[in-house]
């Protein structure tokens, strides 16, 4: 009785780490709170070497504070310690056992490797999307839905979702912690594929993972797990037609000076964040987040009246100084956009 | 005047050691900036590109200005002295070393005030590196001033390799070499193999950037993965230049500090051969998000989980010369005790990091940040600090303060876990490095405000040793030729600090710790290996420094486009190189009788 309860004192730490560990940071945003299949696999690789790794801590710590407690010089001390020249036995001992521990980590390792690095591209039942990452913002693309969108990436819960990942500028890193690792960005002829699912409903952040430029560490993206009909009726909703802004002297200025670059509904270029639906999107420039009602006006002025401020060294031109814009232009044009919702029912 | 000219490979140590010390200082008030920069969410001390430069410089500097020339000044103050030797193989040529290195480093720092530093992290990835993307001059005053620095580490690396091969004393085989002799060869060796791989990146990235060819650039069919390759063949082994000096140096304080030999001495050296080897294989384990696909991903795993090995057949050796051992906690005995569990605990995350599925969520985050700091702070620079405690008295005749070099190890390990530790977990919930800010209400904010913290009370651990070193230097010098009592290899049989030509008469080593193997047979001294003899010594030159000098000017000529500029470096370079083949210096000699007292003391 006395021994078991040993053993079971001895596991104390253990559970105590894997509770602390799955207390640690946000839920749609730490890798220790996996929320689908491929982060909880990496999440059980991190459990076991966590494991493997506090025994063998546990052990160099206990012989250290040993040592250093037991064989400290003594005032007076005199004599010469045995001069040992090794011990082969030792040393094969602690050639062995690292050895072993590695084995039983690799093992797992390889398992995951090839389990995660499957290419479910051309999988039927697999929603494909084709992301491009820009300094600083997220493009996703959906082939088959012929729907392209940004900052927001929707996907179906329970889902498997293929990617084909690749960048238009420098390298980034694709990075949904609570959902699966990062997957490095490369330019076009070193596309990379990756995959995840989620299981719940909600939003999980995404960010980018490497260094990119100044505002880096503000390249964040949001996905947003929803039910196989939401998904499918936010399909049908993207594809609509978007009205432009009623007045007319503001629907030009809009034309002329934003959609060079960005789309919205069928009108506009590809070569910013496209716009549809902006309104009803979870943030503004991926980081003035939009609450309930009327912030996402308020953001979309803030973005508008000094894109630098907000995100320094991103590529939009200066919509006062470089585009010319007045107070009230701008103040009309975050009000269209604002409302600018996707009709989902 | 003395010092511009010098060739005494002792004096040179003590030029690398205030020069790595300078660009330790930068390097730890840029580490300070970015921490203070990250206090608090949204802080707006200094600008996102202000904060890409600083972490580029921080990590550059510190990397390969501030703790390699720190290497170097330990190994050109011991390795020598260790061997037997009077000097190093190529005198002429460690002088060389040291001024391209330094000025590299200078070029490479000069850029903060010429009109910006590099930006693309200390990594320099292509394309955020090239041109097109970066368009300051930062990234050319990266690889102008990296080639150059990298120019003199190579440099020293063949002087050391030779100086080891050849210039062991009288019965110092291989087998009998101190344990930091044996690592500051292997490290050499490393240099030897590792550094011609980033002298042809920078020559490429250079080329892309100042001359137009386009290597890494996609749309010209260049690949910009192929930096990364090149950037970690050499960038790998690189941490282990830097971590097996810092193991051979606490392989030199704990016996001494134990009173016993080294525990299992051979299977040490054949785990520091093993690393190194090792450390060849694995670059790839850098690039597991880069998308090379499952089988190599595997396979740089299991490569790199096998390094686990070695590594801990090192630690139990320590840990086993300890046992039994008469253990004195002296500064320098502190901070190798704070390496050892320090040290382990950066080497299991490194497993961690090898398991590739996991590092796709480790990498890139403030989890690695932890673990390298956790290895190149925790080891190394505690390494070094043992060191410096260790062989000051050899170096300078003075022993530092143990008072203060005690308050200054606490505040230092202290202050050093507080600032890491929790990095481990800022990674793991989600928070990225490299970032200027980070927005509120994600969880980072008390994490971070404690590294901030910790990082100030490193800080201070610095400051307590700098002061340590001014009070002790303002003390009249006196150490005794063994100040610990225990010293077990030659370096300790001879004056501290030690006369111009070292030893008088070459001593005769007849076994492992050949000193306290006399001292065992009751003599005070080694045994010599030749009669009293006139010595042959190097004469100073200039040259080195005006080689240097020219290679510098040459180097800012070209980053500029200015080709006048340029031909006139290279020309001060080759008229200097000229110079030295076309005239003979025979050296001079020391009579015997002036070796009694001459240069003993100062
Ligand atoms: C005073 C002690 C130090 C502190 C507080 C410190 C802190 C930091 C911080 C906050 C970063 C930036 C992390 C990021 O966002 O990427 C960093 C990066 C780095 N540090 Fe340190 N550091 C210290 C000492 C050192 C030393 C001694 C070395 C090497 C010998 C070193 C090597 C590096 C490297 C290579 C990087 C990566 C730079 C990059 O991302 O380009 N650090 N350090
Ligand atoms: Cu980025």
């Amino acid at each position: 009785m006395m021994k078991r309860w040993q053993a079971v004192k001895r596991l104390f730490p253990f559970v105590g780490l894997v509770l602390l560990l799955s207390a640690c940071g946000r839920e749609d945003l730490s890798a220790l709170r996996p929320q689908g299949p491929v982060a909880q696999g990496q999440f059980d690789l991190m459990k076991l070497s966590i494991a493997i790794m506090i025994v063998v801590l546990l052990i160099v710590f206990g012989i250290a504070g040993y040592v250093w407690m037991r064989f400290r010089r003594r005032p007076g001390q005199t004599d010469i310690p045995e001069q040992v020249e090794g011990n082969f036995k030792l040393e094969v001992i602690w050639t062995v056992i690292p050895l072993i521990l590695v084995i039983i980590l690799g093992v797992a390792t390889v398992q995951k490797v090839f389990a995660h690095g499957e290419n479910y591209w051309n999988d039927k039942n697999a929603v494909k999307v084709k992301v491009t990452s820009h300094q600083f913002w997220w493009e996703f693309n959906y082939p088959d839905y012929g729907v392209t969108t940004a900052q927001d990436l929707i996907i179906p819960t329970g889902k498997k979702i293929a990617f084909q990942l690749k960048t238009a500028d420098v390298l980034h890193s694709f990075w949904v912690p609570s959902l699966a690792g990062k997957t490095d960005t490369n330019p076009e002829g070193a596309i990379n594929n990756a995959w995840f699912t989620a299981d719940k409903e909600g939003v999980y952040l995404g960010k980018c993972a490497e260094l990119c430029g100044q505002s880096h560490g503000l390249m964040e993206f949001k996905v947003k797990a929803v039910s196989q009909e939401s998904f499918d009726s936010w399909v049908k909703a993207m594809k609509e037609p978007v009205a432009l802004p009623e007045d007319q002297a503001t629907a030009e200025v809009f034309k002329n000076q934003c959609l060079t670059c960005h789309a919205i509904g069928s009108e506009g270029g590809p070569s910013a964040p496209n716009l549809t639906g902006i309104g009803g999107r979870e943030s503004v420039a991926s980081i003035l987040i939009n609450g309930q009602d009327g912030t996402a006006k308020e953001n979309l002025k803030t973005w508008l009246e000094d894109p630098q401020a907000v995100k320094p060294g991103n590529t939009m031109p200066n919509p006062k100084e470089d585009l010319k814009l007045t107070d009230e232009q701008i103040d009309a044009i975050a009000d269209y956009l604002a409302n600018s919702k996707l009709k989902t029912d | 005047m003395d010092w511009l000219t010098t060739v005494d490979h002792k004096k040179i140590g003590i030029l690398y050691l205030i020069a790595g010390a300078l660009f330790f200082g930068i390097g730890g008030i840029e580490a300070l900036l970015i921490r203070w920069q990250l206090i608090k969410p949204m802080n707006d001390f200094v600008s996102a590109q202000t904060f890409n430069e600083l972490i580029t410089m921080h990590g550059t500097t510190m990397i390969f200005l501030g703790v390699m020339p720190l290497i170097f000044a330990l190994m050109n103050a011991v390795v020598p002295l260790q061997i037997g030797a009077r000097d190093v193989a190529f005198p002429f040529l460690n002088s060389l070393g040291f001024w391209t290195f330094l000025f590299g480093g200078v070029l490479l720092n000069i850029s903060w005030v010429m009109g910006g530093a590099p930006d693309a992290g200390w990594t320099a990835y292509t394309p955020l590196s090239s041109k097109l993307y970066s368009d300051t001059h930062g990234v050319d005053f990266y690889t102008v001033g990296l080639q150059i620095a990298g120019l003199g580490t190579l440099i020293g690396g063949i002087n050391f390799l030779a100086t080891i091969i050849t210039m062991r004393a009288p019965g110092m085989s291989f087998m009998r070499m101190p344990m930091f002799t044996w690592t500051a060869f292997i490290t050499s060796a490393i240099i030897l193999f590792a550094f011609p791989a980033i002298t042809v990146g920078l020559v490429l990235l250079s080329f892309d950037r100042i001359l137009d060819a386009n290597f890494f650039d996609v749309s010209e069919g260049g690949n910009p993965v192929l930096w990364q390759h090149i950037f970690w063949i050499f960038g790998h082994p690189e941490v282990y230049i830097l971590i097996l000096p810092a193991f051979g140096i606490i392989s030199e304080v704990i016996p001494t500090f134990a009173r016993k030999r080294l525990f299992g001495y051979s299977s040490m050296v054949f785990a520091t051969i093993l690393i190194a080897f090792l450390g060849f294989m694995v670059w790839a384990h850098h690039m597991f998000t880069t998308g090379m696909g499952p089988v190599a991903n595997a396979l740089f795993s299991i490569s790199t989980m096998l390094i686990a090995v070695p590594t801990g057949i090192k630690i139990f050796n320590w840990l086993f010369t300890l046992w039994g051992g008469q253990i004195r906690f002296t500064a320098a005995n502190l901070y190798a005790s704070g390496f050892i569990p320090t040290f382990v605990m950066g080497g299991v995350t490194g497993v961690m990091l090898a398991s590739a599925p996991a590092d796709y969520q480790f990498h890139d985050t403030y989890f690695v940040v932890a673990h390298f700091h956790y290895v190149i702070v925790g080891g190394l620079v505690l390494g070094l600090f043992s060191g410096l405690h260790y062989w000051w008295p050899k170096m300078f005749g003075r022993v530092l303060d143990e008072k203060l070099g005690k308050i200054g190890f606490w505040f230092f390990i202290i202050g050093f876990h507080l600032t890491f530790f929790v990095q481990h977990f800022l990674g793991l919930m989600g928070m990225q490095r490299r970032i200027f800010t980070y927005l509120r209400g994600q969880g980072f904010d008390t994490l971070n405000l404690v590294s901030t913290i910790g990082a100030l009370l490193m800080g201070v651990g610095v400051l307590v040793f700098l002061f340590n070193v001014i009070v002790t230097t303002r003390k009249p010098a006196g150490a005794p030729n063994d100040p610990w009592e225990d010293g077990r290899t030659l370096e300790w049989s001879i004056p501290s600090p030690p006369p111009e030509y070292n030893f008088k008469q070459i001593p005769l080593v007849r076994g492992l710790d050949a000193y306290w193997k006399e001292k065992m047979a009751g003599h005070t001294e080694m045994t010599p290996a030749e009669p009293v003899g006139s010595i042959h010594m190097p004469s100073a030159s200039i040259l080195p420094f005006v080689m240097s000098a020219g290679i510098f000017v040459a180097g800012l000529g070209f980053m500029y486009h200015q080709y006048v500029v340029l031909v006139l470096g290279l020309v001060i370079t080759f008229a200097c190189m000229a110079i030295r083949s076309l005239y003979d210096d025979h050296g001079w000699h020391i009579d015997p009788e002036e070796t009694t007292e001459k240069g003993v003391k100062e």
